[in-house]
């Protein structure tokens, strides 16, 4: 296990901390005995395989699930999110991987779903302004607001999530695969957004597969493995530990596979003369 | 403000209007040119119902021409109001993607507690209505329980809820069997005969134009204020203005007969209401999205168990008042109150006039389209002198068309990404 020791002081105070997050569904347990710091002005990369827990993770942050065992400690304070609306009234705001849009309604109305301003005479236009806001600072390619969801495309839609997630000025943001359906040009303003974000003092967990994403906004990058904490990296870690973390040993598929193509790229040369 | 500012006069300020892709339907033609665009896509509307309706009404018409008469069609207002109430909260129901078959028995329930506690107690009339439309609130907080707490289906509880409640209707009623309202009482006038004064008819017709024309003016100055694009005054009073005179001509042509019945002004009052606040409040909000992705709605944070148990009360509620006044105008409470086909005209007319089986996607006025087209097929066949047995049949027949159009309409939205 490869932990860098001299790092540079987390940015702030500490905005979210967990300790001993086990969550079990029946006999199965997706998370086992958690660890996890966040501090404001901090992007912390969540990796993993698939069912490593880091979605069941992300979901426990935002009140979906309620953990088994183990304390979340939020802004200093020690709590409990019974509900999705408890822990968005804490500050802290998700990008489900599902995105969770209605797509029966328009944009405007799931950027603003459950938190319409004038609850009794609905101020449509000033949701609109606001929409388009928000859209705008996301550099979004979304041509009108008033058209429902199920007629955006995936990148899109996901713009909208995160925009959504905007709207409440959260203290800390869960993106759960935020680039996962982006093209090139939203992957990037999505990485910007990240960073923005990180700036004005907001805490961000990122679920990403795609390490040169990682690598490019992460201020630590935490590996889960089948539902446990294995390891804490920085940036400049090579690929190979980050790898041997995520897939549980230095002798793994993915290096195996490096090894074979290297071993064929020699038999391929050594025949050559 | 003036009609002939256009919106394309400053096209790359506009929030709105920034999208080059986004074509911008301007004036008049570029609006039923849209229109046309959302039908082709599957986004139907009421246009099935109202094309539906003219069909209908131009058969019987044909057949007698009596059905026109201004006489029969003031019947058929006092027949739609029923039902009509009752499918009103079938809307609700429906607006979440769940069903109430226990209607039918909620509304006889409902006019037996009338008739026991007004007649056979002596209770005050007002109180006795009350008590009724409380105990229809008590139903639906039962099924809300059943649904939220449960998890029965509301499909399996409301099913229940129709023998039980049926069963408590006959108790009440004991081994008399119908209780008979007293003629003259306020109470049977009000669903038998009170109408309208013909000028406070023709004044209450031109209120939807003049807010139609104030919220317009008010939408499109805060819209202009607000960089955003804005529709043409022009189109905003042209709505208005045909509104207006559509529902002043009805008026007219129903003053020459005895004019609107009270109880339809109730209706309509409740539809408006309604619409209202499905349209316009948070709680509209959060039914359309429960009734699109209930999940999603979950982790918006909006309250899922409180928006359905709203939904089941306010069904069972506007189901009680709908017995109470189908007691008011057969002016008695029998054993026969609420059984038969009213179950399935309530929730027919709500899927006829446009509410989805599906959920998430309807409107209140699918109330009182559905019911004019339920009750015109009925009323035109009791005056072709044809048994019930036909009406039976036909009805059947149009809901089956009505369900069918919900699906395709559905399939074509899907496919053209409106969803």
């Amino acid at each position: 296990m490869t932990e860098t020791v001299d790092r540079k002081a987390p940015a702030g105070e500490m905005v979210l901390s967990l300790r001993g997050i086990s969550k079990s569904f029946g006999a199965v347990s997706a998370l086992t005995d958690i660890d996890l710091d966040v501090h404001a002005g901090e992007v912390v990369a969540l990796v993993g395989d698939n069912g490593a827990g880091k979605s069941t993770l992300v979901k426990t942050l935002a009140g979906v699930h309620q953990p088994t065992a183990g304390t979340i400690t939020f802004r200093g304070q020690p709590v409990t999110m019974t509900d999705p609306s408890a822990a968005l009234n804490l500050g802290i705001a998700t990008v489900f991987q599902d995105l969770a849009l209605c797509e029966n309604l328009d944009v405007v109305a799931n950027i603003f779903l459950g938190r319409e301003l004038k609850p009794m005479q609905l101020d449509e236009t000033a949701m609109e302004v606001r929409s388009w806001t928000l859209l705008n600072e996301l550099s979004a390619r979304i041509p009108s607001v008033r058209i429902p969801i199920a007629s955006l495309s995936g990148g899109q839609r996901q713009t909208v999530a995160i925009a959504r997630s905007l709207l409440l000025e959260p203290k800390l943001i869960l993106l759960d695969e935020p680039t996962a359906a982006l093209g090139v040009a939203q992957t990037a303003e999505v990485l910007n957004l990240i960073e923005r974000v990180r700036d004005r003092g907001l805490g961000v967990i990122m679920i990403s597969h795609n390490m040169e994403d990682v690598r490019a906004v992460a201020d630590r990058i935490v590996v889960l493995r089948l539902g446990r904490n294995n390891g804490v990296f920085y940036p400049d870690a090579t690929n190979q530990e980050l790898v041997g973390a995520i897939t549980g040993a230095v002798d793994n598929s993915v290096t195996r596979r490096e090894e074979r193509r290297h071993a064929e790229q020699q038999l391929s040369e050594g025949g050559q003369p | 403000m003036t009609g002939n500012v256009k919106d394309n006069a400053l096209p790359a300020t506009m929030l709105d209007r920034s999208d080059e892709r986004l074509k911008h339907e301007a004036g008049i033609g570029g609006a039923v040119r849209a229109f046309i665009d959302r039908v082709r896509s599957g986004d139907l509307g009421s246009l099935p119902v109202v094309v539906g309706l003219a069909l209908i009404w131009t058969v019987f018409a044909s057949l007698n021409p009596i059905f026109l008469s201004s006489n029969n069609l003031v019947n058929l207002l006092f027949d739609c109001s029923t039902v009509g109430v009752i499918a009103l909260g079938i809307v609700c129901v429906l607006m979440v993607g769940e069903i109430d078959l226990s209607v039918g028995s909620i509304s006889g329930f409902a006019s037996a507690i009338v008739g026991t506690l007004w007649v056979n107690q002596g209770w005050p009339v007002a109180l006795a209505i009350l008590a009724a439309v409380a105990v229809g609130g008590l139903i639906g907080s039962l099924y809300a329980l059943l649904y939220n707490r449960l998890g029965m289906p509301s499909f399996v509880a409301t099913l229940s809820g129709l023998l039980a409640v049926l069963g408590m209707q006959l108790y009440i009623l004991g081994s008399t069997g119908s209780i008979n309202l007293p003629y003259g009482s306020a109470m049977v006038n009000f669903g038998q005969m009170l109408v309208m004064p013909r000028l406070l008819a023709h004044v209450l017709a031109a209120v939807p134009g003049v807010v139609m024309l104030a919220t317009g003016i008010r939408t499109i100055s805060r819209r202009r204020e607000a960089n955003l694009s804005a529709p043409s005054l022009g189109s905003i009073v042209l709505r208005a203005v045909a509104t207006t005179l559509v529902l002043e001509i009805i008026v007219l042509y129903l003053n020459q007969d005895r004019g609107i019945p009270w109880m339809f002004g109730l209706f309509v009052g409740l539809v408006m209401l309604m619409n209202y606040a499905l349209t316009r409040t948070q709680w509209g909000r959060s039914m359309t999205a429960v009734g699109g992705n209930r999940e999603a709605a979950r982790r918006a944070g909006i309250n899922v168990r409180r928006i359905y148990a709203s939904a089941f009360v306010l069904c069972s509620m506007l189901a009680a008042l709908g017995g109470v006044l189908s007691a008011s105008r057969l002016a008695s409470a029998s054993q026969q109150a609420g059984t038969g086909d009213v179950n399935l005209n309530a929730i027919a007319a709500a899927v006829i006039g446009g509410t989805s089986l599906f959920g998430g996607r309807g409107n209140a006025y699918s109330a009182l389209l559905g019911i004019i087209v339920i009750q015109s097929i009925a009323n035109g066949l009791t005056l072709l002198d044809l048994s019930s047995s036909l009406r039976y049949m036909i009805t059947g027949g149009v809901l089956a068309i009505a369900v069918i159009v919900d699906s395709l309409a559905r399939r074509s939205r899907v496919s053209h990404g409106r969803a």
